[in-house]
């Protein structure tokens, strides 16, 4: 049914006549286009412009933009245009589009690329600030969520709190074992590869015991737990407040806060402690492995060596961060969870702004505990 | 009246889906004609949005034929996606791409499927913008900034795009005001007869049924039960018919015979 469509052009003196014919609709979209642009000059000389319909076949928006575009270049080049022929299928459609596009929004203005530079600099300032001041109200909310719940213990969601340690602890612990293995292995392997050359390769057992209990173990749990854990709350909670079910909440007179996100962080503080001593012990397996594989070392040598290095000292360095952690990285992830807006790339956006920030602020943290315990000589 | 197949825009045959055991369209044959504006009526959960949805091929059928301008749909096939250029679909919800401002939305069917230049895609998009009584200023908006009764134009103005023969509309007034869903009423009305537009539509809104469409169809035990202009549904017999257009809802909106 569709045909070619074609544009004849003909002047007799001062007045160009054009004869639109075939099919005029956005398939032959290519076309249409050269062919109004072939004929757009002749447009601005003529006197008068005569558009004659007759023989268009099928016409659609599209092409009848185009025609109404030919005629309206040349209105405003002051001269004359005449539709005729147009037949009564589509005299609707050509009203319809003569009175489109008459008035074109007002040009935005170009900012000056330094002002806006300084600007954006100055915008993000603005929201750094606003995020040290949304992880504080997070914190403030999660604390009298918990004061309340000191008050009313029965109002503790055990439920929902067995669940979310069920998700975050129990379900992490293959993958946890699996990595945290895998780095005291390559641990091991690199200490006796290295230690060798001066004879020193028993001492492989002291840097993998204390580099694991005190800082490895924790810090590796902890980023696959933000990664694994902190992304989910933030995508679960950002969904939530995309479906107005948070608003749905407060207004049944519940708190959100003591609702969804009181347990999923209870959770958390009670699983990374849980996954760190596991991981530790994973990865000291993975190293007595390698030690007695690669370097020889019989597994009762590596724990009569492993009992003389590392002390009780060595892990409490390293659990006791692990709460922290996991608070922070609960904190983190259902506030950045609240502030998803209406689209699905906010919550993309929220989702991953919720992982980056956590495995910063647990690596700011286990900073920060290395000079508190050096200065007070743990 | 004589009826020819080229007069038709949808032919459903003996079409059957189901889920599973559990079968919501039993055998159901449904004409539809080229320009005419079509209301499925139904009970909520009868199956109005399951048909509408296995005749554009997003759910797989069972068993019968369906024919959109004289192609036969699969579901999913290639035959299918290229007869997607001639239908618009408007969601109930809008399904507007919300990381794409309204502009870029209209525009979207266009980029994908012909080749023009970036200044008359512009153009394309700003005429549908207006043409469905929206400013061109509303173009730059994102889809979380609109109200429900833009949202829907906005998602009118998409389905449009490509100036598709057909128009799926899922409960196109659900959700907005009498003023809102009247307005929307009439500008369906004027889009049919300026573009020529067979228009699918489903819906509950009485209103609509009585002003803007050709036929209604009603949809009960997986079957259509009655089709025919509106006030030959009035008459009709069928008991879930009567129930729904005679019932308490339907009644308070007639004036009091006296």
């Amino acid at each position: 049914m569709a045909t070619a469509p074609l544009l004849t052009a003909t002047a007799t003196g001062d007045v160009l006549e054009l004869r639109p014919g075939g099919s005029w609709i956005a398939a032959n979209v290519a076309t249409l286009e050269r062919l109004a642009d072939a004929v757009a000059p002749q447009l601005d000389h003529s006197g008068t412009v005569k558009l004659d319909m007759a023989e268009v076949r099928e016409l659609d928006t599209l092409g009848a933009w185009l025609l109404e575009k030919m005629s309206r270049r040349a209105t405003s080049a002051g001269h004359r245009a005449d539709v005729v022929g147009v037949s009564d299928n589509y005299a609707g459609l050509i009203e319809e589009v003569r009175q489109v596009n008459r008035r074109t929004p007002a040009a935005v203005p170009p900012r000056n690329p330094i002002v806006a530079k300084i600007s954006d600099i100055g915008r993000s300032t603005i929201g750094a600030s606003e995020d040290v001041t949304a992880f504080l109200q997070m914190l403030g909310s999660l604390c009298i969520a918990i004061l309340g719940v000191l008050r009313r213990p029965r109002s503790l969601r055990l439920t929902s709190l067995v669940y979310q340690f069920y998700r975050v602890c129990w379900q992490a612990i293959p993958i946890v074992v699996l990595i945290t293995f895998l780095i005291g292995a390559i641990i091991a392997q690199q200490g006796i590869f290295h230690f060798r050359k001066f004879g020193a390769d028993s001492y492989v057992v002291d840097m993998v015991g204390i580099l694991v209990l005190r800082e490895l173990g924790v810090l590796i749990v902890a980023i696959m737990v933000a990664g694994r854990s902190g992304s989910a709350y933030t995508a679960e909670l950002g969904s939530m407040k995309m479906r107005e079910e948070i608003d749905a909440l407060s207004t049944m007179g519940l708190d959100p806060i003591e609702v969804l996100m009181l347990p999923r962080i209870i959770a958390l503080v009670c699983a990374l402690p849980i996954l760190s001593f596991i991981g530790s012990m994973a990865a000291l397996y993975g190293g007595g492995l390698v030690a007695w594989f690669y370097g020889g070392m019989r597994p009762a040598i590596f724990i009569a060596r492993l009992h003389e290095a590392v002390s009780v000292t060595h892990f409490e360095v390293g659990i006791i961060k692990a709460p922290f952690m996991a608070l922070v990285i609960g904190v983190v992830a259902c506030s950045e969870g609240l502030r998803v807006k209406g689209s699905a790339e906010s919550l993309g956006k929220q989702t991953t702004t919720s992982v980056v920030k956590s495995i910063f602020l647990v690596i700011v943290l286990d900073g920060l505990f290395a000079v508190f315990f050096a200065s007070i000589g743990m | 009246m004589q009826e020819s197949p080229g007069q038709f825009a949808i032919r459903v045959h003996d079409l059957v889906v189901g889920f599973r055991r559990h079968i919501v369209i039993d055998h159901l044959a449904l004409d539809v004609r080229r320009g005419e504006i079509l209301g499925l009526v139904g009970a909520s959960g009868g199956g109005k949005s399951v048909l509408m949805r296995t005749i554009i091929g997003l759910i797989p059928r069972q068993e019968g034929e369906i024919e959109v301008m004289g192609a036969p749909i699969g579901s999913h096939d290639r035959a299918t996606r290229s007869a997607a250029g001639r239908w618009g679909i408007l969601f109930q919800q809008g399904a507007l791409f919300s990381s794409l401002t309204v502009r870029q939305n209209i525009q979207f069917p266009l980029r994908e499927n012909l080749v023009l230049s970036g200044e008359l895609m512009d153009e394309i998009a700003t005429a549908k913008l207006e043409m469905v009584g929206l400013k061109p200023e509303d173009g730059d908006k994102f889809p979380s900034e609109l109200s429900g009764g833009m949202t829907k134009r906005v998602a009118l103005a998409r389905a449009l795009a490509l100036d598709p023969a057909i128009v799926f509309l899922d409960e196109p007034t659900s959700g907005l005001d009498p003023i809102a869903a009247g307005d929307f009423d009439a500008l369906i009305k004027t889009l049919q007869k300026t573009l020529g537009l067979t228009v699918f539509m489903v819906t509950h809104d009485l209103a609509s049924l009585n002003t803007v469409c050709d036929r209604v169809a009603a949809l009960a035990d997986g079957k259509i039960v009655a089709i025919g202009p509106m006030r030959e549904l009035l008459q009709s017999g069928h008991p879930w018919v009567r129930a729904y257009f005679h019932g308490k809802r339907s009644q308070m909106l007639q004036p009091k015979a006296s």
